[in-house]
């Protein structure tokens, strides 16, 4: 294993558990995004670059929008109670 | 149950887990070791036998293209089944079919839309390169058509949500996400019709590396893209309209 590899897999180690200890949804969604780029990153020196294309737009563009539009309507549901 | 039991259960389970998890560890082969045949195979024989020089695109959209058509067909049913949960409901109404000025972000600017309209013609060439280029490159119809997909997004994302509806009406989008998921369907009734076996490949495969090369695959390629962009934007796009159009009575 390469010190690449091996910072790669760090990165992923240290960023799923950062994804849970957000506890508010906002900034959950944002450290989603910043972990999925990370796995990007991680697919790519992995030599799977196939992966790693569709990694990058799925968890640092569709998932957290998703997540926050979810959010921001529950709120507003929320606020009509 | 109590908390001390539920704890009890958790801790139990998870050393479970570790303990099984460490035995087949074990077992596993050694740090970049595979111990399978057919990759080493693949590797040796694929661009002679497909004419693609990107072999995971030859893999996914020719020696396994029938797992694609199952994957594809999922992506197609989780975004009609999201249409079909948010769909328009009683008790519910939308603003107006239009609302009447675009949306903009707390926080958003002149400078931010500036920047993402910039963005939206070039991210869209590059989705078209990369479904066009799956075969020689690393890329494809998945890849690509996301990436398509992002880039009408940007124009949301710059707070032009009225735009964005315009650029890319629903009915487009069904009709990319049908006709895309149809299209794959088509080249395997292709294969069946002129080489006698579902999906074989059955166009002249070119010389390697030629943008016209390696038969159906960049076929089966364009229209998963289509059908890839016009998904994921109309998931986007019911979302968006939840949390901005749509509201309870």
């Amino acid at each position: 294993m390469t010190a690449l590899q091996g910072g790669a897999l760090a990165l992923v180690a240290v960023g799923a558990p950062l994804v849970v200890l957000a506890r508010e949804p906002t900034r959950q969604a944002l450290c989603a995004g910043v972990f999925g780029t990370a796995l990007a990153i991680l697919f790519f020196i992995f030599q799977a670059a196939d992966v790693a294309l569709s990694q990058i737009v799925i968890s640092a563009v569709g998932l957290p929008l998703m997540i926050l539009l979810a959010w921001a309507k529950i709120r507003e549901d929320e606020a009509d109670e | 149950m109590t908390r001390p039991v539920r704890l009890g259960l958790f801790l139990t389970g998870m050393a479970a887990l570790a303990a099984t998890l460490a035995v087949a560890v074990g077992d596993l082969p050694g740090f970049g070791h595979y111990p399978g045949p057919y990759g080493t195979i693949i590797a040796r024989t694929g661009v002679a036998a497909r004419h693609g020089t990107d072999l995971v695109t030859t893999v996914n959209f020719d020696y396994r293209v029938f797992d694609t058509l199952g994957e594809e067909f999922i992506l197609f049913t989780a975004v009609l089944g999201v249409a079909l949960v948010l769909r328009r409901r009683r008790g519910e109404e939308r603003t107006s079919e239009e609302p009447p000025e675009e949306h903009h972000f707390p926080g958003s600017s002149s400078a931010l839309g500036a920047i993402g309209l910039a963005l939206v013609g070039p991210v869209l060439v590059l989705g078209a390169w990369v479904v066009t280029h799956g075969h020689l490159t690393p890329g494809g119809g998945f890849q690509g058509g996301v990436v398509l997909a992002a880039a009408i997004l940007i124009v949301f994302l710059a707070g032009e949500y009225v735009a964005m509806k315009r650029v890319a009406p629903h009915a487009a989008l069904e009709l990319a996400e049908a006709s895309g998921a149809a299209g794959l369907a088509l080249v395997g009734l292709g294969g069946l019709i002129f080489a006698g076996v579902f999906f074989k490949n059955f166009i002249s495969l070119g010389s390697p590396g030629a943008i016209l090369s390696a038969g159906t695959i960049p076929i089966g390629n364009l229209a998963v893209g289509i059908e890839v962009a016009g998904a994921f934007l109309m998931l986007w796009t019911e979302f968006s309209d939840q949390a901005l159009v749509v509201r309870s009575r």
